[in-house]
């Protein structure tokens, strides 16, 4: 499969132990697989935004689950990445809603200005563009996701100076 | 002035931590609950106050607790559904962010009433902010004696957690939000058995949307009559409305059920009338699933009475000329926008949400979405219509969870309701070439051309 050629470091720090075994701890005994999707979440936020099967395998062993339990949970959920992505993520909501506020205009005009197609990350690995389903900020269109949090009431002004603010490194991905 | 029950404190400053929340009057509904009432005594006020699911179903709350297995003697649970993602609504998220601990004092009131001990909010994965703020908000109750073993010394314990999901539209249907909790792909359940009999790792559990469950402290505070005597007719209290596409004020708001649509829409209190001089050409009431109205089903019933913001009113004259409350995902267009674009535009988001189990919904969707597709970029053919009739026809009803039937209706009211756009775009494929077709030309000034003679 094409996504085995990318290759992952597996890292799970201590930190990053204390925070899986803390959100196990919010399940029975027995029931320690409830923990999944969440530590899905903290594992993938600390290997750059996706999943290897090494990675996932890694997860199964901490669970004492099946390998399986986890390939077919990060290929059913969106928010689980299977291969590396742009490291700025621009996930803009294209559901009718933001497409009655002009997203897909606005769309064209973030992939026009940094020169890339829809799901094909630029060169540097720095941005990709993707349009995703809808995201609950239906008021507040045109919207998108930028890691953790929503980016809304855009515009192409805006759109531009987030572009400069992720080159400075000056946005916050996560909320940790 | 509407009455507010739910956002009535959402502008005191500092509302979004514990000490503002309690110094309002907060967690009074637990230590009312826990001191003072039996957890029967809660049911009967909820089922006397009438509340209905605030997620889109409307069934009685209150009927839904009753039918708890009480009786088997296994731990019972109490799951919140904060799985937001009916295209349209953003109201839970609205509640949550901004007056968390009114969702988690609802959680504990109704924890206790169905002799929950353990309890957790399903959230979705994009709200991860939000996550971090009920995350916080549950340490800042537990620190205050609000959860945890021996609540107020009454011999109650409840632990709660909230649970982070990963992008699934689905696992907002109850059976594949107990699935996703449990580790699993959102794969709905054939029901029954009902959750309240096996639910979440095979125990009785309640499933409840983040309003529905906010609106106890309320009921539990005053009284299930008091509530019963906000709104009009079945439709009791109040509900936060979602408000977005070609409208003067987007955002929530939190309504006195029985308003009528024409205040709502044009009142400055609410929505303040079209966002530009362009006239009002549809809107969808409760979330995308439901049937879209055309401009003249909006006001006034087919019966010609006027139209409320109720569950009875919006339905009435069923599909053929009526809609749903739903969620109360409100998205009104004006005559720019395209019914055909619309519909596909949905199609779309079911057809990637449709989680597979079943075949009507799997293919179904996907057929959906390349025929409206097709006729939308003037591709299509004078027999796509009936095509697209009858396979919404064969997916609605036929499918273990409602995703099919969300799927399926906005396809039939589209056709029902604007037919001749769906001929325009067949006959006259130059002109939707553009996706900004009806912005440069709308269709109420090529409508003409839509005759028998242009097949």
């Amino acid at each position: 499969m094409e996504r085995t050629q990318y290759k992952q470091e597996i890292n799970i720090t201590d930190s990053l132990m204390q925070r899986i075994n803390e959100l196990i701890s919010h399940y029975p005994e027995d029931k320690k697989k409830s923990a999944l999707l969440p530590i899905l979440h903290e594992v993938q936020d600390a290997h750059d935004n996706w999943l290897s099967f090494g990675l996932q395998d890694k997860v199964a062993e901490i669970l004492k689950i099946q390998p399986i339990e986890v390939y077919e949970v990060v290929s059913f959920y969106t928010m689980y990445n299977q291969r590396p992505i742009g490291k700025y993520m621009f996930e803009f909501c294209q559901t009718s809603p933001c497409c009655l506020n002009g997203v897909e205009n606005l769309m064209d005009y973030t992939c026009n200005k940094l020169g890339v197609k829809v799901g094909e990350p630029t060169a540097d690995g720095l941005f990709e563009v993707r349009g995703v389903e809808c995201l609950g900020a239906c008021g507040y269109a045109p919207m998108m996701q930028l890691g953790d949090f929503y980016q809304e009431h855009l515009n192409e002004e805006k759109i531009n100076q987030l572009i400069a603010d992720c080159k400075e490194g000056k946005i916050n991905l996560l909320d940790k | 002035m509407g009455r507010k029950i739910l956002l009535d404190k959402i502008n005191v400053p500092g509302i979004k931590t514990y000490d503002v929340y309690r110094k309002e009057g907060g967690y009074a509904s637990v230590e009312k609950a826990i001191k003072s009432m039996t957890p029967d005594a809660v049911v009967e006020e909820v089922k006397t106050s009438g509340l209905r699911g605030r997620g889109g179903a409307g069934f009685p709350a209150g009927m839904k607790w009753s039918f708890i297995d009480k009786k088997s003697g296994k731990p019972r649970h109490l799951v919140c559904n904060a799985d937001e993602s009916e295209p349209g609504t953003f109201k839970d998220r609205y509640l949550m962010e901004f007056i968390p601990h009114l969702l988690i004092e609802g959680m504990i009131t109704s924890s206790f009433a169905l002799g929950a001990n353990l309890s957790y909010i399903y959230i979705r994965g994009e709200y991860m902010w939000i996550y971090k703020i009920l995350e916080r908000a549950i340490a800042e109750a537990k620190a205050a004696g609000w959860l945890g073993k021996n609540i107020l010394g009454s011999g109650y314990d409840l632990e709660l957690y909230v649970q982070i999901g990963a992008g699934a539209y689905i696992c907002g249907e109850e059976t594949a939000l107990i699935e996703s909790l449990e580790g699993k792909r959102g794969n709905p359940r054939i029901k029954p058995p009902f959750p309240a009999v096996s639910g979440l790792w095979a125990n009785p559990t309640v499933v409840n949307n983040v309003e529905t469950i906010a609106s106890v402290p309320w009921i539990v505070n005053n009284s299930g009559a008091d509530y019963a005597a906000i709104g009009i007719g079945r439709s009791t209290g109040t509900k936060l409305i979602s408000a977005s596409g070609h409208i003067k004020n987007p955002g929530v708001y939190e309504i006195e059920l029985g308003l009528s649509v024409y205040e709502f829409m044009n009142s400055d209190e609410y929505l303040g009338g079209m966002s530009s001089d362009r006239p009002l050409k549809a809107f969808v009431p409760g979330g995308s699933s439901v049937p879209i109205l055309p401009a003249d089903l909006i006001y006034k019933t087919a019966a010609g009475e006027d139209r409320l913001m109720s569950y009875e009113s919006l339905s009435d004259g069923g599909f053929a000329t009526g809609s749903m409350l739903g969620s109360g995902g409100f998205i009104v267009y004006n005559d720019t926008a395209c019914i055909v674009r619309n519909t596909w535009n949905f199609s779309r988001f079911y057809h990637h949400e449709s989680c597979g189990q079943c075949s009507p919904c799997r293919e179904g969707t996907g057929w959906l979405e390349k025929t409206l597709h097709r006729i939308e970029n003037g591709l299509g053919r004078e027999e796509d219509i009936e095509l697209l009739w009858s396979i919404q026809s064969k997916i609605e009803g036929n499918t273990i969870c409602p995703l099919g039937d969300a799927a399926a209706w906005p396809v039939a009211a589209a056709i029902r309701h604007f037919r001749d756009e769906f001929e325009y775009h067949i006959r006259f494929p130059e002109k939707v070439k553009n996706r900004d077709h009806f912005v440069t030309e709308p269709f109420s000034m090529v409508k003409h051309l839509v005759s028998k003679e242009t097949v």
